[in-house]
C-alpha cells in the first residue's frame, strides 16, 4: 500500500485516504489552440516506467491537492510538493537524479508528440 | 507435427505419451519479415493468424520479450461476453464471441470455450436501468441477451444472497452464451496453428528501438540483433506507451495493475459467470473447482503486476456479501497484469502518425474476450492498410474528433 506524506497538513496518509488525480504539471491548451494541442492535453499521457508526478488530493483529510513524484515500477515516493506550483522542486529533481541516474530528468518526453504530431510536451510550464 | 485426434490419444496412450512433439518451435529470426507483431498474447498471436488466414500473409514474425502468452493472456478471468452498450463494441464483441464459439475445431487445440452463461447483477435501481437498456440495444444489435428478475437469478445461482443489507439483487442482464474458455489454451492454440503455416514465433526477443525512415517504418532492434519488416503491428497491452515513444508518438493511455484471485479448490457450486460491478467483484468456478475472482485495478501508473493490497480485501468483502456461503473459504493465490486504459477506455486499433505502423491496444480490463474479434480486425487493416468495418470506429482520430466509444459508464472497471 502507498503511503504518501501530505505537504499542506504534514500527516502520512495511505492510500485509501487519498485519491489519485492523475497525471501532473499538464498545461491546459489555451483560446485559440488547435484541435491537436486540445486533444493532446486532455488524453496524451507520458504513462512512463520510471519517474512519475502526478496529482492526489488527500480526500479524506484536508481534502488539499498536492502532486507525488513516485516510480512507477519501484513504488518509490521520492516527495510531495502542494500542487500550487508550475514545476517540481528544485531539490527534488535533484535528489532524484541521484536515486535515478538514468532518468530522462525535468522537463521529461518534451521531444514526443502526439499522435497527430503535435507537440504535447508534458513538462512545459 | 501430429493433428490432435482421439485415435493419436489412443496411440499415445500406449506409447507412454512420447511421441506428441513440441506444439511449436523457436526459430532463429530471419533478417527481414513482411510483418513484424510485437507481442505473443492473445491479441497479437490472433492477428498473425487471421493474416496468414484471411489475407495469405505468412511471412511474420510474431515478436516475445517474455514466453508466449505470459503477459495478461495468462492472467484475466477468462471471462467471454459481448453484452455491450454501443454497436462498435457490441460488434467487435459479439465477432470474437462467435469465433471463440468453434475456435477449438478450427485450430485442432481444445481451448475449452464454455458457454456457461454470463450474469451481470443488478443491484442499485439505477444499475438496473442500465442493465435493460442495455438488454434493449442488443435486441438491436441481434446479440442474444435479456434480463432476468431475481428469482430466476436465484434459480441459477443458487448460492447467492438476492436480499443482501446493502446492495440486494433487483435482477440481473443474462448472456446466455456468454462463457469462459481456458486463457492459456488460446494462446497455445493460436501459436500452434501459426507455427504450422510457417509463422515464426521469436520468445525472450525483446524490442529495444523502433526504426523509421522518412516517416516510415523499416525495422526494430531487438535483444536477437536487428529485423527489418515492411509493416509492423504494436499488440503489447500494458507497455504500449513505451513502444509508441520507441517510433516517437504519445498514446491517450495509462497503464494501471488490475488484480484477479483464485480460491482453494472446492466442489461444484457455481456452473454460471457472475459479475456484481456495484459492489465490485466476479466470479466464475474453474474446471478444477476453483472459484476465479476479479478485483480491481489501481487508480495510478503502476507497473509493477502487483495491485494495492486493500483491493484484495475490496474484493472479499463483496464476494462474502454476494455470496455468504464463501466465507470460510481460503484464497490461494493472487496476482496482477499491466493493463493499458485508454481515455475512453475502450480499444484502440488504429494506424498510426508513422506509415506501416499499427497500434492494437487499450483493451484495458477486457480484451481476453476480444482475442479472435480483435484479430480478425487487426489482420484487416494490417493486410489493407486500411480498417474495415469492425476497426473503424477505434481510430486514434476519435480523440480529437470526440467519437468516444464510452463503454465505462455501462461497464465500470469489470470490463
Amino acid at each position: 500500500m502507498l503511503r504518501l506524506t501530505c505537504p499542506h497538513c504534514g500527516v502520512t496518509a495511505e492510500e485509501t485516504e487519498l485519491h489519485p488525480g492523475g497525471e501532473a504539471h499538464l498545461v491546459r491548451a489555451g483560446p485559440g489552440a488547435s484541435d491537436e494541442a486540445f486533444e493532446a492535453w486532455l488524453f496524451a499521457r507520458r504513462n512512463p516506467m520510471g519517474v512519475h508526478f502526478e496529482r492526489w488530493r488527500h480526500v479524506h483529510g484536508c481534502g488539499k491537492w498536492f502532486i507525488a513524484a513516485r516510480h512507477t515500477v519501484t513504488l518509490e515516493v521520492f516527495g510531495t510538493y502542494p500542487a500550487q506550483t508550475k514545476a517540481p522542486p528544485a531539490e527534488l529533481i535533484a535528489r532524484i537524479r541521484d536515486k535515478v541516474p538514468d532518468w530522462e530528468g525535468w522537463p521529461a518526453g518534451g521531444a514526443l508528440r502526439g499522435a497527430d504530431g503535435e507537440g504535447t510536451e508534458g513538462g512545459k510550464a | 507435427m501430429k493433428g490432435y485426434s482421439a485415435w493419436s490419444l489412443i496411440r499415445e496412450g500406449l506409447r507412454h505419451h512420447l511421441g506428441w512433439g513440441r506444439a511449436w518451435g523457436s526459430p532463429e529470426p530471419r533478417r527481414r519479415y513482411e510483418v513484424v507483431i510485437v507481442g505473443a498474447g492473445g491479441h497479437g498471436l490472433a492477428t498473425a493468424y487471421y493474416l496468414a488466414r484471411n489475407h495469405g500473409i505468412t511471412d511474420i514474425a510474431v515478436l516475445e520479450k517474455g514466453w508466449l502468452g505470459g503477459g495478461n493472456t495468462g492472467r484475466n478471468t477468462t471471462i467471454i461476453r459481448s453484452n455491450y452498450l454501443h454497436d462498435p463494441s457490441a460488434a467487435i464483441y459479439e465477432k470474437a464471441r462467435q469465433l471463440y464459439e468453434d475456435l477449438s475445431q478450427e485450430l485442432d487445440f481444445n481451448i475449452m470455450f464454455s458457454p456457461r452463461g454470463v450474469m451481470m447483477l443488478a443491484q442499485t435501481e439505477h444499475e438496473k436501468r442500465v442493465w435493460q437498456r442495455v438488454a434493449h440495444a442488443n435486441v438491436l444489435q441481434g446479440i442474444d441477451t435479456r434480463f432476468i428478475g431475481p428469482e430466476e437469478v436465484k434459480r441459477r445461482v443458487p448460492i447467492i444472497n438476492i436480499d443482501g443489507p446493502r446492495y440486494p439483487v433487483l435482477g440481473a442482464l443474462w448472456q446466455p452464451r456468454g462463457g469462459t474458455a481456458r486463457h492459456d489454451a488460446v494462446a497455445w492454440g493460436y501459436a500452434r496453428a501459426l507455427d504450422r503455416m510457417g509463422v515464426h514465433i521469436i520468445e525472450n526477443c525483446e524490442v529495444t528501438g523502433i526504426r523509421t525512415e522518412g516517416g516510415k517504418v523499416v525495422g526494430v532492434d531487438t535483444g536477437k540483433g536487428p529485423i527489418d519488416c515492411g509493416k509492423l503491428a504494436l499488440v503489447v497491452a500494458g507497455h504500449s506507451s513505451r513502444l509508441a515513444e520507441m517510433a516517437g508518438f504519445r498514446l491517450p493511455m495509462e497503464s494501471v495493475t488490475l488484480q484477479a484471485f483464485v480460491s482453494e479448490p472446492v466442489k461444484p457450486m457455481l456452473d454460471v459467470v457472475v459479475m456484481a460491478n456495484t459492489v465490485h467483484g466476479y466470479i466464475s468456478q474453474s474446471d478444477k473447482g476453483e472459484l476465479v475472482i476479479g478485483g480491481g485495478t489501481d487508480g495510478y501508473v503502476n507497473y509493477t503486476q502487483r495491485g494495492a493490497f486493500h483491493h484484495v480485501e475490496e474484493t472479499v468483502t463483496a464476494l462474502v456479501e454476494t455470496f455468504p456461503v464463501i466465507g470460510r473459504m481460503r484464497l490461494m493465490r493472487q496476482w496482477g497484469g499491466i493493463v493499458d486504459v485508454t481515455g475512453d477506455r475502450s480499444p484502440i486499433l488504429s494506424k498510426t502518425p508513422v506509415e506501416n505502423l499499427y497500434v492494437n491496444c487499450g483493451w484495458g480490463t477486457g480484451g481476453f474476450k476480444a482475442i479472435p474479434g480483435s484479430g480478425w480486425a487487426m489482420a484487416e487493416l494490417v493486410a489493407t492498410g486500411e480498417p474495415g468495418a469492425l476497426a473503424e470506429p477505434f481510430a486514434l482520430s476519435r480523440f480529437r474528433e470526440g467519437r468516444f466509444i464510452d463503454e465505462s459508464v455501462a461497464a465500470g472497471v469489470a470490463h
